[in-house]
């Protein structure tokens, strides 16, 4: 008996001491949100959670951006390019994951063994001639040097995700599709691409994030106004309005983060699956 | 006879090196020749507008070189700030997960919400929104300071990311924040360990913490070994934070010029392509050869369970 309510005392101390630094660690989050709805004059007076007065002013102001371009176009950018990177990682990661998860080839090993070190790599060492590269092409101040390399399926690291997850699978539907006189283009358009579908989505979820965050190549790449996505469009909010107007770049970048909120919440286990498999940085 | 073992040879490899075109163009087109490139651009004076002059090693000693005019002396303090972030935030980082993952490994109700909340800072930490947050929350009159004042009575606190002193500190309670997944490889990793283990260390009377320093932390010791390398190149990258927190040029006086910040500007700024790409080497050799003074000690420190 004394034992039971012991290992229950514990249980609730832990219970407790989760929630508590829960919401240590989300505080500045949930401020951030709350204080977008709050009056100009009174976000930087009140660090509570229940706003005493609120307004979607800065929503509003907000959304009208900067130099007659608004917020929305920012995101319309930003979509664009997430979602083309998405497609593009799903087709070619999942062949070339097809290929070395499954079928024969000669210097298979060589291969493998460079798309393994270059997860590792770091980017710097190919930013410069990369730089030069689309400068030469004509691809400076638009999107293809960000969606072209995923074209190319460079993002090694989804690569390996795909392979795991492939080797996973059974090998009976192949060789009964085989049997059946399907070709390995066959089995990996209506087996592999199909079971694989979980992985896929990891895929996609972490290229769609990443792309939404990714800063440095958009910085690098990006100059016109009217081109720039949200990230560009946030640092420039923040730099031009930042002291007369705190409310809607805290009320924009709340809107910034609703698309990751969004994935993360409907799509929770794939997440948990793409960390556990492959280690995702983060 | 040769025509026929060829022809079986580009037969049997005709349809894989299908599938693996795109990635292959992508490797010699964006990755090896890029890194040929920068190499060499490395040994020369470019800065695109004209044709590159090779200078020999130049690139590589004006980073050493303290002098101002001839030399980059703020390389070796961006070497230090990143040094320094790096070697804080990672440890602090892996340790908090270690420790949250191992008390969030019980069977709780409401575990998968937790663990989902806890994952919250590491899915948005990276953007833009976070950054420009952070800088305005650890100012002189951000909302940190009102709570400590509250708390504590202390008035007059400095501006955290406006002070030399303490800017780099903003940047590494940021990435520490961001202990998410790494908390979720180790709560993954304890699940793999065998419950007989506890059982038979309670039986002999070893105590919780004996148990952790005992069985836990050894049978982990795979887990934190990858943690730490992953970490430790993610980190000598970091780069959007210290951009926004330090408005793109490492303010205040350099306190938080990392090194991929000195690479972009001198690169992207000042055209210094060459120097910029010197750097950039430098930065790949050390976290090789970081990467490889891991794994080579790790035999001291790593254990892997007999089967499985």
């Amino acid at each position: 008996m004394e034992v039971r309510t012991k290992r229950k005392a514990a249980t609730i101390a832990t219970h407790v001491f989760i929630i508590l630094l829960g919401v240590g660690m989300l505080y500045p989050v949930i401020w951030m949100i709350v204080s977008s709805f709050k009056p100009n004059n009174m976000i930087f007076s009140d660090p509570g959670l229940i706003p005493k007065a609120a307004t979607l002013s800065h929503y509003v102001e907000g959304w009208d951006g900067l130099l007659n371009v608004s917020f929305g176009r920012f995101f319309l950018n930003s979509f664009f390019i997430c979602g083309c990177s998405v497609l593009a990682n799903i087709v070619t990661c999942s062949m070339a994951a097809y290929a070395f998860a499954r079928l024969k080839f000669s210097l298979k090993g060589l291969w493998f063994g460079i798309m393994m070190i270059s997860i590792m790599l770091p980017a710097h060492v190919t930013t410069i001639p990369r730089y030069v590269l689309y400068n030469t092409l004509g691809w400076m101040d638009g999107y293809l040097p960000i969606i072209m390399p995923k074209v190319f399926a460079t993002d090694a690291f989804f690569v390996f995700l795909l392979v795991q997850f492939i080797r996973g699978l059974p090998k009976d539907l192949d060789e009964a599709a085989t049997i059946e006189g399907c070709g390995p283009t066959g089995i990996y358009l209506r087996i592999i691409m199909p079971l694989s579908i979980p992985a896929l989505v990891t895929t996609a979820l972490f290229t769609f994030l990443w792309t939404w965050d990714d800063f440095f190549n958009q910085l690098l790449y990006i100059y016109s106004v009217q081109k720039f996505t949200v990230p560009l469009g946030l640092r420039m909010f923040k730099d031009n309005t930042g002291n007369s107007n705190w409310g809607a770049v805290l009320a924009m970048s709340t809107l910034s983060l609703i698309p990751c909120f969004v994935l993360f919440f409907s799509l929770q286990k794939y997440f948990v699956q793409g960390i556990t498999t492959t280690g995702i940085k983060g | 006879m040769k025509q026929t073992s060829l022809g079986r040879f580009a037969k049997r490899n005709a349809v894989p090196y299908m599938f693996l075109l795109p990635w292959l163009l992508g490797f010699f087109i964006l990755t090896l020749y890029p890194m040929a490139r920068s190499l060499f651009l490395s040994f020369t004076d470019y800065n695109m507008a004209n044709e590159p002059v090779w200078i020999g090693a130049g690139n590589y000693i004006k980073m050493f070189d303290q002098n101002r005019l001839t030399g980059d002396p703020l390389y070796l303090k961006s070497l230090k700030v990143t040094f320094t972030y790096v070697f804080v935030s990672v440890p602090f980082k892996l340790v908090f997960a270690l420790l949250i993952a191992v008390i969030m490994n019980r069977k709780l109700r409401g575990m998968s919400f937790y663990r989902a909340v806890y994952y919250i800072p590491t899915l948005l930490g990276g953007s833009v929104a976070i950054a420009v947050l952070w800088r305005k929350i650890f100012s002189k009159d951000g909302v940190i300071n009102y709570i400590i004042s509250a708390l504590t009575g202390i008035q007059d606190l400095p501006g955290w990311v406006s002070n030399p002193k303490y800017a780099l500190g903003t940047l590494i309670i940021l990435t520490v924040w961001q202990f998410g997944s790494s908390m979720i490889i180790f709560l993954a990793g304890l699940k793999q360990i065998s419950q007989d283990y506890y059982e038979a260390a309670s039986v002999d009377g070893a105590n919780k913490v004996q148990q952790f320093f005992h069985i836990t932390i050894p049978s982990l010791t795979p887990v934190i070994l990858f943690n730490l390398i992953m970490q430790i190149i993610g980190a000598f990258q970091a780069f959007t934070q210290a951009y926004i927190i330090s408005g793109g040029k490492g303010d205040p006086i350099n306190s938080t010029l990392f090194y991929t910040l000195h690479l972009y500007n001198k690169g992207f700024y000042y055209y210094e392509m060459g120097y910029a790409s010197a750097m950039a080497w430098v930065l790949l050799f050390i976290i090789a050869i970081l990467t490889m003074v891991i794994f080579r000690t790790s035999d001291r420190w790593v254990t892997y369970g007999t089967g499985e």
